[in-house]
């Protein structure tokens, strides 16, 4: 063994015992991405549930009184009824219910009549547009079946066209089943960027980096000793992640582990060149959370199609994503959970992911090297 | 006394505010995220590709391709050849639905008959995908009720008529922007409560400053001063740009705003305190409090409703200060929420403010002990 060899052994050894160490690492690689888990897994879900809402009946007859029944009788409406609009409205402000279905006095009489005017109105609170939405589709739910009742006991009048809608990778429509491969790119953003960001800021800020680099080791081994023990921790809580997620939450793995492993190798690249860059020109703990918070944590989380869609984003916030190196792994993890191995999709990512790693590692080794002058 | 306090307060102050890039941190970045963040938040579904697969002749085939065109939800429309370019286009992720029309499809309407579209959809994006599906069924609806004035069937009835009330057109920006308000602020005061007082321990001028004449409460009075001070002043830029620069109305009082705000910083800080009394590193009290935050977030409704969650995730919520101050925010913004109503949800915060902030005072006098 060379003198370098046994020298770069000695350094990651120390490194990892400070890992080891220090309990704050400890939380952020394991209690940190269980908590993540759980709460994707339980908490977060975009799936259908049921509504509460508030329906006013004016006249309980005949109709009217029968469309009441079957949204009562919906499993997605949870329904309190009044009879009139005002006793409501308070639980509608309030957040008490997401919505109010009024039923008019007039349905009863216009149902059936040869102008085809019998309305009722279905009122959501828009402060929550995503549950509106909901409860909108909803209650044009609820009248699209009851209508079909009607019409298959008297007057005959079938859609003309119905879609037949098959969902591809995921049919019992999960949101858990994306949104747990999804957290697991949080997890590796924390341990990569933020944790990374952190340990190497106070280095600086105590003096200690200096004094590394006063000795006989280099800065490329100084760099990678102190990256490559957070390079196993990530990979670590990934292993953790992945197997909880299968087990757990009962999430498909229908791709390959070598796959899986390219994927998060690969992203650990930025992750941690993103982590070394901030501590380096920053060289502050405190500059440093926040430039880690705003840079690495909440993009991985809003800008990266974790939970909103990067199409529907305005154009020049789509630019951002382009460089937000979660944005590649997400997509690729939920590939490698739910679809499979499709290496025509994982390449581009990897290679995307690879390139801003790339930069992000000279700009930091060039802020790392400028201290030293 | 007085003057103590005062001088303690202005100490503080300048400690928080001296550093010129920690000033920045505290002020750019909020901003930015405000207007970054609130256009990407949306669960809206624009801009979406959709490959078709129209093997139909007619003119139906024809005129469901000529409405995705003309929908503003659908960007690109891919003229796809077979089966195989389907599997490619969902499984790269190049199209997120595909809308295959049968060769009998016109034949069957023009017939009378019920027709078929298949719809695939990538369930790897299942809610945007529901979306998609939602929108691909009302186009549908619209062609059939062009047909049925064509066949001159009378519509039986009108049906559901929708409103949405305090956002009539549903904008995202009037969820997201007051959202985030609560939302920056609680990082923020976290961060900056958290790591004053951890950076003054691992200084050891902490140590000094608890053998000082001071009293414990005057130290945290101290602590608390200058993150009330920036999360006012952000809450207040935030509230002018969600005014003037996203046009979102503030419809309730001002002064209700302000008042929840202020007994919300003070839940938080209370937190803040008390993770940094339990700290002894700027890293740990830093990770704590993140370890806090991440969770009150996701728990607060913003993500997804708290009436979704299971029960015991539910009464968990009840100790997130950022679920209290969502419905306050909004409901001043959007409802004109009246005084009751907003009290309801701050004396849950006034609680939470006074068990932290009495237990961070507990654990600090017992380490003078």
């Amino acid at each position: 063994m060379s003198m370098p060899g046994a020298r770069f052994g000695a350094l990651l050894v120390k490194e990892s015992i400070q890992i080891v160490r220090d309990p704050s690492s400890i939380l952020i690689a394991l209690v940190l991405p269980l908590i993540l888990l759980f709460l994707f897994g339980y908490g977060v879900s975009l799936d259908a549930n049921v509504v509460r809402i508030g329906l006013v009946v004016e006249q309980a007859e005949g109709p009217a009184e029968d469309l009441a029944a079957a949204f009562q009788a919906s499993r997605y409406f949870e329904v309190e009824v009044a009879s009139d609009i005002r006793a409501l409205e308070d639980d509608l402000v309030a957040g008490n219910i997401r919505g109010i279905v009024v039923i008019p006095a007039t349905f009863d009489r216009d149902f059936g009549s040869a102008d085809g005017r019998a309305a009722f109105q279905v009122i959501a609170d828009g402060s929550e547009p995503n549950t509106a939405n909901f409860v909108q589709n909803y209650a044009t739910g609820v009248w699209n079946t009851w209508l079909a009742q009607q019409t298959a006991s008297g007057q005959g009048q079938a859609p003309v066209i119905t879609l037949a809608p098959r969902f591809w990778f995921n049919p019992e429509l999960a949101s858990r089943y994306f949104l747990v491969p999804g957290s697991m790119a949080i997890v590796m953003t924390l341990i990569g960027t933020l944790l990374t960001a952190l340990v190497v800021a106070r280095e600086w800020e105590r003096g200690t980096m200096e004094a590394m680099m006063a000795t006989p080791v280099g800065i490329l081994e100084l760099l990678l000793g102190k990256l490559i023990p957070y390079f196993v921790l990530a990979l670590g809580s990934m292993a953790l992640c992945t197997f909880l997620a299968v087990t757990l939450f009962g999430v498909p793995m229908r791709g390959s582990v070598p796959a899986l492993l390219a994927i998060s190798m690969a992203f650990l690249l930025p992750a941690l060149g993103q982590g070394l860059l901030i501590s380096a020109a920053t060289k502050n703990q405190f500059v440093a959370s926040q430039a880690a918070l705003l840079s690495g944590f909440l993009p991985a989380f809003l800008l990266s199609g974790f939970i909103f869609e990067i199409d529907s984003m305005p154009t020049v916030i789509q630019w951002i994503t382009v460089i937000v190196p979660a944005r590649y792994l997400i997509a690729s993890l939920q590939t490698v959970f739910l679809a499979g191995d499709i290496w025509a999709l994982f390449l581009p990512n990897i290679g995307a992911m690879l390139l801003i790693g790339l930069v992000f590692f000279v700009l930091a080794a060039r802020s790392t090297k400028k201290r030293l002058d | 006394m007085g003057g103590r306090l005062r001088a303690l307060i202005a100490k503080e102050v300048l400690a928080a505010l001296r550093d010129p890039r920690s000033r920045m941190m505290l002020i750019m970045p909020p901003l930015l995220q405000l207007l970054v963040f609130s256009y990407a938040a949306t669960l809206e579904v624009t801009n979406v590709s959709i490959g078709v697969l129209n093997r139909d002749a007619g003119r139906w085939g024809v005129e469901f391709v000529e409405r995705l065109e003309g929908s503003p939800t659908f960007t690109e429309i891919v003229a796809l050849q077979g089966i195989p370019q389907i599997q490619t286009a969902i499984d790269l992720r190049q199209v997120i639905a595909v809308l295959q029309i049968g060769p009998d499809f016109s034949r069957n309407i023009e017939a009378g008959q019920p027709a078929t579209a298949q719809v695939i959809l990538d369930g790897r994006r299942s809610n945007a995908a529901q979306i998609v599906q939602g929108y691909l069924t009302v186009i549908a609806e619209q062609i059939g009720a062009t047909v049925d004035a064509e066949h001159g069937v009378q519509p039986l009835a009108v049906g559901p008529i929708d409103r949405n009330w305090f956002n009539p057109n549903l904008e995202y920006t009037w969820f997201t922007v007051p959202s985030l308000i609560g939302m920056i602020t609680l990082l923020a005061s976290l961060t900056i409560t958290g790591l004053s007082v951890a950076r003054e321990r691992e200084l050891g001028t902490f140590d000094q400053l608890m053998v000082s004449p001071l009293r414990v409460h005057e130290i945290l009075i101290g602590k608390t001063i200058p993150p009330l001070l920036v999360g006012l002043f952000q809450a207040t830029v935030f509230v002018l740009a969600a005014v003037f620069i996203f046009a979102i109305p503030l419809r309730g009082s001002l002064l209700l705003l302000y008042g929840s705000l202020l007994v919300y910083q003070a839940a938080v800080i209370g937190i803040g305190l008390f993770v940094s009394a339990l700290s002894q590193t700027q890293q740990q009290a830093f990770l704590g409090s993140f370890l806090f935050a991440v969770p009150a977030i996701l728990l607060s409704g913003f993500a997804s409703p708290v009436e979704n969650m299971p029960d015991w995730l539910q009464i968990v919520s009840l100790a997130d200060p950022l679920r209290y101050f969502l419905v306050i925010v909004k409901g001043i913004f959007l409802k004109a929420m009246s005084v009751e109503q907003v009290w309801q949800n701050t004396w849950p915060l006034a609680v939470i403010a006074i068990v932290t902030l009495g237990s961070a005072a507990l654990l600090f006098t017992k380490r003078l002990e």
